[in-house]
């Protein structure tokens, strides 16, 4: 038996505007270009992808199914700015075909920082899944799939999960392979799904490489590397970014067309089928416990954190953030409180990342700066006027000189 | 391969990049077994200049006091000097505003009474860099004269000359390179490391701008430093693309120098934001001011530091003085070898504000010593480097905004010293001269 578990993560930052250290208004986000984007994204990728997969569903009655992550954040910016995306991710949650997954609503790195504000943002973010599509994620994902045991300990904790998601790495797997359910090590309750990254990354990263070998990828081929886990494992997690159609993997590379071939060749085989990670973990038995006592994460080659906090200004900024939680959360004010958390989504601080910026790579296409220093700067310089809006007697007058 | 090559200037007596880069490349040239004749005028008249003669390798390294002896002579073996009498300067002429400079401190220090005492030591301590400084001539009568003289002497001194390219390094040679090429038969590269449009903006001078443009339709190929350069020699002096390439300059090590100068011990509390170069409409200097008005609103205990001379000094001393800024601007005049390598150390930033820049060498030198960089997106060095701030010079708002970013957050300034200085050791002078290698050996064969 071959289950083919497809999770696709939905997400857009609020990206701060130009801020420099002589601004005092406490608008920070760049509502023009993060509409424009948005609407582009959703156009290229979201609108179609949604109604493909829908047409899929729809034509085999039950047998195609799906899950989503989306985050608070990209659905605040759906409502805002295309609220025709959430009413077709409606359309999907109807179906009874897709899964919606939780995770931190402000997709943040909260969890290595506050691990009040780690379980408050989940239940913020359940809520709203709750509210929008009536259904209560089952399965939890962290933020790029960071994670440990203590992350598991922490989320089966909570009682409102019954398992979750992390990167099939090589090095926690040692001989075992990622297609069969574990049970974390810290964990009594909880499932634990990996993702095969191989497989996950033939559609979402080399899909349209010409110099990769297996060019062009098409569905037959792939629901055959499929077919060969039957046998060998129950279950291969496809998780990947929902932007990998239309928008990675541009329309004119076949992705839409490969898309919607797939389930036809993976059910050709009477013993595949598809299934959310929910059913997943309803469906089969853990077959051995993992060990993580480090973090681990879904990125880049090293699979650890240094995307977000592998140099001096990424660690400075994101400790001088969660050094205010107390500060803000005082204050009671609703208004400081989300702006607070919006500076948390862990963008922001991967656009400070100094890894490969020189050799103009996958980071550098995703980033809004010029550089990873302007990128720090306006972050540092858009907190301060926060810390100063925080502050008991907040006054219009510019503050005196100061000394540094 | 053996190299005639025609240059202005040579350490120890620059008054720029250029002198800085002809001393780069050669000795990496030299490194690679490619022989170097090098023309410069010899400065006459000159006081402090008649005891040199730049015959012999040893000789100039000696004067120069950088390297030891030994090590230079085999760093220098393949290349010999030959001077032409002139007094050809680059640039203007330093000694003529260095006089004026030290006139202006000295008259700025006279007149305010409320010069703190520290300061006060600074002061005099840029006096004394400043009485070290340029030594070399004066210059007199029709620099077109002088410019076609050395031409003519170049030529003369090229006929007991062998050798197989002629290398020369921007306008005042360019007439030399082509009566050299005319009398040898021997093919010319040109050098552009500025062109009038950098100089002068839109205001060029004709002369200058009919020789440059003379000497790139002459030679077999021009070397640019950098795309934006090249894009001026395509777009402003009509030169095909294809006899264009693009050289990057490179800087340096500074390697054990650092460690004897860990003493310097004059640094107080206060910040220190560097401008290095020379004080003309090119490099910007009134952007810079206008932004150290900017970050003084913010930040109190920071010096800016204008470290050089040219023509638009005068106008910049008084320019800081109405902006109400003057006890945060210290004038240096001039800046030497030394007391070059001590200004960096003592900076917490280094801005090069430039209008215009072909290249940059000192933004280099600054990443060398360790210090973080904020350029102008104008220069050409901004191709080569990512590890630094960049800012369209006319934005000082935001180039306040990166220098006040720079003092206030460390971490800033720790990560940018640390990426920069090792981005720019791949930026090595042997790049530079394996480049020239292969166009000298295309222009070879072809020739």
């Amino acid at each position: 038996m071959a289950s083919v578990c497809f999770y696709f993560q939905v997400h857009q930052p609020f990206r701060l505007r130009h801020y420099t250290v002589f601004d005092r208004s406490p608008r920070y986000f760049d509502e023009f270009k993060n509409a424009s984007i948005c609407r582009k994204v959703a156009d290229k990728c979201y609108l179609p992808t949604n109604r493909l997969l829908l047409d899929i569903i729809r034509r085999y009655e039950g047998r195609f199914r799906v899950a989503f992550s989306l985050t608070g954040v990209i659905i605040e910016q759906f409502q805002k700015y295309c609220p025709e995306v959430l009413s077709t991710f409606d359309a999907l949650a109807q179906t009874g075909c897709v899964e919606f997954l939780a995770e931190t609503y402000y997709h943040s790195l909260s969890f290595l920082y506050s691990r009040n504000e780690f379980v408050e943002q989940i239940n913020k973010h359940c809520e709203l899944i709750e509210r929008l599509f009536g259904q209560r994620p089952r399965v939890f994902r962290n933020t790029e799939l960071i994670y440990n045991n203590q992350l598991a300990q922490t989320i089966e904790a909570m009682g409102r999960f019954d398992g979750i998601l992390a990167e099939g790495a090589d090095h926690i797997l040692g001989h075992r392979h990622s297609n069969f359910v574990y049970r974390p090590s810290s964990c009594r309750r909880l499932k634990l799904l990996l993702k095969n990254y191989a497989l996950s990354d033939d559609i979402a990263f080399r899909f349209s490489n010409r110099q990769w070998k297996e060019y062009p990828l098409m569905a037959d081929k792939f629901a055959g590397w499929i077919n060969n886990v039957n046998g060998n494992g129950h279950v291969v997690n496809l998780f990947m970014d929902y932007e990998t159609f239309g928008e990675h993997q541009w329309r004119d590379t076949g992705i839409f067309d490969f898309m919607r071939h797939l389930p036809e060749e993976v059910l050709k085989h009477p013993d595949n089928n598809f299934k959310t990670p929910g059913e997943v973990v309803d469906s089969y038995e853990p077959v051995d416990t993992i060990d993580v006592p480090h973090i681990i994460s879904w990125a880049d080659t090293e699979r650890d954190l240094s995307a977000w906090l592998g140099n001096a200004m990424q660690s400075n900024a994101i400790h001088e953030l969660y050094k205010m939680e107390k500060m803000v959360k005082q204050t009671a004010n609703l208004e400081l409180l989300e702006d607070w958390r919006k500076l948390q989504t862990s963008d922001h601080f991967y656009y400070m990342c100094t890894k490969y910026f020189s050799d103009g790579d996958v980071h550098k296409y995703f980033n809004p700066y010029e550089s990873p220093y302007d990128s720090y700067i306006n972050f540092m310089n858009v907190l301060g006027n926060l810390k100063e809006r925080c502050l008991p007697t907040p006054s219009a007058v510019k503050p005196a000189t100061i000394t540094v | 391969m053996k190299i005639f090559m025609l240059g202005w200037e040579f350490p120890p007596y620059i008054s720029g990049g250029l002198g800085t880069a002809c001393y780069g490349l050669t000795r990496a040239m030299s490194e690679l077994g490619i022989e170097v004749t090098f023309v410069v005028p010899k400065p006459i008249d000159a006081p402090q200049a008649s005891h040199v003669k730049m015959l012999s390798p040893s000789q100039v390294r000696a004067s120069a006091g950088r390297r030891q002896t030994t090590e230079t002579i085999e760093e220098m073996k393949h290349v010999s000097f030959r001077q032409i009498d002139s007094s050809l300067q680059p640039y203007t002429t330093p000694q003529y505003y260095q006089q004026k400079i030290e006139d202006i401190i000295r008259q700025k220090n006279l007149q305010s009474q409320y010069i703190e005492a520290e300061q006060h030591q600074m002061l005099e301590q840029w006096e004394k860099l400043a009485h070290q400084s340029v030594g070399a001539g004066q210059y007199g009568g029709d620099m077109y004269t002088e410019v076609h003289r050395y031409a003519a002497a170049a030529a003369r001194l090229a006929l007991q000359e062998e050798f197989d390219v002629i290398h020369a390094h921007d306008w005042m040679t360019y007439p030399a390179g082509i009566a050299v090429a005319a009398v040898t038969g021997k093919p010319l590269v040109v050098h552009v490391h500025s062109t009038e449009f950098d100089r002068s903006g839109e205001f060029v001078n004709q002369m200058i701008y009919d020789i440059e443009r003379r000497g790139m339709q002459a030679a077999q190929k021009i070397i640019a430093v950098s795309y934006l350069t090249r894009n001026i020699i395509l777009s402003r002096y009509g030169i095909q693309g294809d006899k264009v390439e693009v050289v990057y300059n490179g800087v340096e090590q500074n390697g054990d120098n650092r460690a004897a100068f860990t003493d310097i011990g004059i640094r107080s509390d206060e910040k220190i934001v560097l401008f290095l170069g020379r004080i003309t409409m090119q490099k910007g200097p009134e952007y810079f001011l206008m932004a150290a008005r900017k970050v003084l609103e913010e930040i109190d205990n920071v010096k800016f530091v204008m470290a050089g001379t040219g023509d638009m000094m005068h106008r910049i001393i008084e320019m800081a003085a109405q902006m109400g800024i003057g006890h945060k601007v210290l004038f240096t005049g001039f800046l030497h070898g030394k007391d070059v390598q001590r200004v960096y150390q003592m900076a917490d930033l280094y801005v090069m504000p430039s209008v215009s820049e072909p290249f940059g060498i000192a933004p280099l030198e600054a990443l060398n010593y360790d210090v973080p960089v904020l350029i102008s997106k104008q220069s050409g060095v901004a191709e080569v480097l990512t590890h630094v701030l960049k800012v369209d010079f006319w934005d000082v708002t935001e180039m306040a905004n990166k220098i006040i970013a720079v003092l206030k957050y460390p971490p800033l300034q720790l990560t940018l010293r640390e990426h920069g200085n090792f981005e720019v050791r791949r930026l090595r002078w042997s790049g530079a001269a394996q480049k020239c290698l292969r166009i000298y050996n295309e222009l070879f064969q072809t020739a």
